[in-house]
């Protein structure tokens, strides 16, 4: 009982976020301006028809675990969108956050990386400095206008292929939610330094 | 300029199937570099490679992209290939097209459309791809064996065999292990200690193999063929050079307060033991939680009587440090604990016990002589029960999701051992399933029902609570679908086994990668399965899954096998995709050091002539033997002074723009 209340109310919770976010978008013609760019094909985003969203992800997978469990999902075909693109690294903490900022500045519309679990990096401790180094930027992200669930640190070893295909999979729905990812790309960002 | 090859793969219906194998060639044509384009069924095949080398031969290429499976399968192999067209091995890049696409996509188009970007982002990798030449470092010829079970044993006497030095580390006092507290092994029924005590006895004789017993290693340093360990010694309090092993102390110890770890606490045992009689080395130890003369600072009883004056008091902790080529993981199991099944009632009554306790009560060496009779009462028992899958196979989070695998089979052997012995005594077995996969096991399993008359219940058991000296056991019986009311006089109960409490801890040490249930992973959980994907560290017995005698008498072998391999290398090629720093850029803040994991980072003062001005900085200097390439430093570098080969920023960023194009 307890937990349909919960739901219930996080549903109405949802429901007006998303009107005030309607509104607001409404009033201040963001909508006509984002519909616009997608029809002057500023960007290549998958061959899907015109104005069928299809978003950019970016995942960064460390070498040891989270790319094996990739490797698992796909050997157990448990299958997640194509919008997820795999850039391998050997570890979580080799992630520059500069590398977060440049595929946003060219149009991602979410970054994921996975690392480890806790406790279980190969190189002992490089999960613990992309957990820190990771909250610092995800919140700078957000109060740049980047959403915070459009990044995402999950843990995923060598063993939870089901894990990794549910989390893109949820993941690339969080961004299909969203929508597209306008923040540092648009008028104000448009050379981006990098 | 470079020349880039890419050949894309079919995989022959792998990745054929649901990608368009020609379109993608045909798609990266116009990519910056690339010079040449094809596809073909099995470019892991001889056929295959000799294309790619063909090619690059024939087109004089400077890298080659494959457009195949995960380059966790195939990377040391077209790795390999090009070197044997001149190639550097490191300007290979994989673009994994069947794991990351065809095997997880349906739709064709899509598909393909996916591994054209994967195969763009690995050529703009390619493109800024550098040589990279591995570095080279000696072995130590020397193994290390974690755990002196009959895992290590086996390991550490085959590796002797081969003549190299092995160096046992077993934290309690004697070798052995659980097999040495088994009664008999199925199906063979063969005498546990008859087969194991040889064992112990082989490698405290064999002169390449060193027993550290009561030891614990501390801590692990270095890389594969020069691991630096520190192994500590812990105080025995008994000169071992000195002891005969004669056991007066023990005898005489007024100290009888102790649960026996070796008979699974049903016995007590003194505070100077020895743990069992055929113990290697047969040297006591001093528990100093219950040694009087530790406690109360009088007694020293054992010390008056021992013939060698061997007693000393004054022992302390000893370090030993040691370099090691490789190392065997063979730390073991234990059985769960049994808290949270109140049902079973293990913790109130006395009459409930574990299989490995039964395995003490059967044992002609246990606490009862061999007698089967009950620890509360002493009485023979004339109904038992066994429950099999206590904490196995259980999802609810109490216990362990996966098969213990042996215990199927050890119910039946205990089932068959008591009415063999007892013909008076009634034997209940409840199951999930019996699973005997096994040679001879399916035999074994079905004398029990068939020649020795064991009942067996498919079902669960509910409850178990003690009733007028009886345990009144309630079950399912789901053939007959209905319930059962044992009354028993005893309840065995088959608990899951589970990796040794110390496996966490000591893959840490190692940094090998251990899953969710604390086992170690193997490399490749087919292709490699007694290596641990960390270089140099190798897995033996039960300590990577459940598996019993045989099984991981085989796999300490295979281990042993792998570390002679290791050993017999004079050299050994390093990792060459380490971090570098640029000394014009950095600024000496010793930011790198302190995140490297490894201490690889130090630092050096050096002259720089600048625009004719002599200039004296320090600047970090990245020891590339020790260095692993996790790429901590280079994200923590303010100055972009630190760089990862073979993933530099500028090739990530590269991959990142390939992606977002």
């Amino acid at each position: 009982m307890q937990v349909e209340k919960s739901n219930e109310v996080e549903r109405n919770i949802h429901m007006d976020l998303k009107k005030i976010t309607e509104e607001q978008t409404s009033q201040t013609g963001l909508t006509e301006q984002i519909s616009e760019n997608r029809a002057n094909g500023t960007r290549e985003k998958g061959i899907g028809a015109k104005g069928d969203f299809k978003p950019l992800i970016v995942a960064f997978c460390c070498n040891w675990c989270s790319y094996a469990g990739a490797d698992l999902a796909g050997t157990s075909r448990l299958s997640y969108p194509a919008e997820v693109k795999i850039i391998r690294v050997p570890c979580s903490c080799r992630i520059n956050p500069i590398f977060i900022l440049r595929a946003f500045g060219r149009g991602a519309d979410g970054v994921i990386i996975c690392g480890c679990h806790p406790g279980d990096c190969h190189y002992s401790t490089g999960n613990y400095y992309t957990r820190r180094r990771m909250t610092l930027l995800f919140s700078m992200l957000d109060y740049l206008g980047i959403e915070k669930e459009r990044t995402r640190v999950e843990w995923v070893s060598a063993a939870e292929g089901v894990k990794f295909s549910t989390v893109m999979n949820d993941f690339a729905k969080t961004i299909h939610r969203l929508g597209e990812n306008k923040k540092l790309e648009d008028l104000r960002c448009k050379e981006f330094p990098y | 300029m470079p020349k880039i090859g890419v050949f894309v793969c079919w995989c022959g219906s792998n990745i054929a199937a649901t990608v368009d194998v020609k379109k993608v060639a045909e798609a990266v044509k116009e990519e910056p570099g690339v010079v040449y384009t094809a596809d073909y069924q099995y470019m892991c095949s001889e056929a295959g490679q000799s294309m790619i080398r063909k090619a690059i031969k024939e087109n004089g290429l400077t890298g080659v992209v494959v457009c195949s499976c995960s380059p966790r399968m195939h990377e040391t192999t077209f790795r390999k290939a090009v070197v044997a067209a001149g190639l550097n091995p490191y300007m290979v890049e994989i673009a994994n097209i069947r794991e990351q696409c065809s095997w997880i996509h349906k739709d064709k188009e899509e598909a393909t459309e996916k591994a054209v970007i994967l195969a763009r982002t690995a050529i703009a990798k390619l493109n800024l791809n550098q040589p990279l030449t591995a570095g080279e470092s000696p072995v130590v010829k020397r193994a290390l064996v974690i755990g002196g079970g009959i895992a290590g044993i086996q390991s550490a006497l085959d590796i002797a065999e081969a003549g190299y030095e092995v160096d046992i580390v077993e934290k309690s006092p004697t070798i052995g292990g659980k097999m040495a507290q088994l009664d008999k092994t199925f199906p063979t029924l063969d005498c546990a200690a008859c087969i194991l005590t040889p064992k112990m006895v082989d490698a405290a004789q064999n002169e390449k193999i060193n027993l550290y017993t009561y030891s614990e290693v501390e801590s692990v340093s270095g890389f594969v063929g020069n691991f630096n360990v520190k192994i500590k010694k812990k105080a025995r309090y008994v000169k071992e050079e000195l002891c005969s092993g004669c056991g007066v102390c023990t005898e005489k110890c007024p100290s009888r307060k102790s649960k026996n770890e070796f008979n699974e606490g049903l016995d007590n045992r003194g505070a100077i033991y020895i743990p069992f009689a055929q113990a290697i080395p047969n040297v006591p130890v001093i528990d100093t939680s219950a040694c009087l003369r530790f406690k109360t600072g009088k007694c020293g009883i054992c010390a008056k009587n021992c013939p060698a004056d061997a007693i000393n008091f004054e022992q302390q902790d000893e370090i030993i440090e040691r370099q090691y080529g490789a190392i065997v993981v063979a730390t073991g199991y234990k059985l769960i604990s049994l808290e949270n099944f109140d049902e079973y009632s293990y913790t109130q009554c006395p009459d409930v016990v574990t299989s490995l306790e039964f395995e003490r009560i059967m044992n002609a060496a246990g606490p009862t002589k061999g007698q089967l009779i009950r620890p509360s009462d002493k009485t023979h028992p004339h109904t038992i029960v066994f429950v099999q899958c206590v904490g196995s196979r259980d999802t609810s989070g109490r216990g362990k999701p996966y098969c213990s695998k042996v215990c199927c089979m050890y119910t039946a052997k205990h089932a068959m051992l008591v009415r063999e012995k007892y013909p008076d005594t009634e034997v209940y077995v409840f199951y999930i399933d019996v699973r005997t996969p096994g040679k001879n096991f399916e035999e074994f399993y079905r004398r029990a029902v068939e020649q020795y008359g064991v009942n067996y219940i498919k079902g669960m058991v509910g409850k178990i609570a003690e009733k007028n000296g009886k345990l009144i056991v309630q079950g399912s019986d789901l053939i007959a679908n209905e319930q059962v009311v044992i009354e028993a006089d005893m309840v065995v109960l088959a608990a899951a086994i589970e990796p040794d409490p110390s496996a966490r801890s000591i893959a840490t040490m190692l940094t090998a990668s251990i899953d969710t249930n604390n086992f170690f992973t193997e490399a490749h959980p087919k292709l490699r399965p007694v290596e641990s994907p960390t270089a140099g560290i190798f897995l033996s017995g039960v300590c990577q899954g459940p598996k019993d005698i045989p099984e991981t008498v085989a796999q300490a072998t295979a281990a042993a096998a792998k570390v002679i391999g290791l050993l017999s290398k004079e050299k050994l090629l390093s990792n060459p995709c380490v971090s570098s720093s640029d000394e014009m850029l950095c600024s000496g803040c010793s930011n790198c050091e302190k995140v490297c994991p490894y201490g690889a980072i130090s630092f050096i003062d050096k002259t720089f002539k600048i625009a004719g001005k002599t200039e004296a900085r320090r600047v970090a200097k990245v020891n590339e033997a020790i260095c692993q390439g996790c790429g901590a430093c280079t994200v923590a570098c303010p100055s972009g002074a630190m760089d990862l080969k073979g993933f530099t920023n500028k090739q990530i960023l590269a991959e990142v723009d390939a992606i977002c194009r």
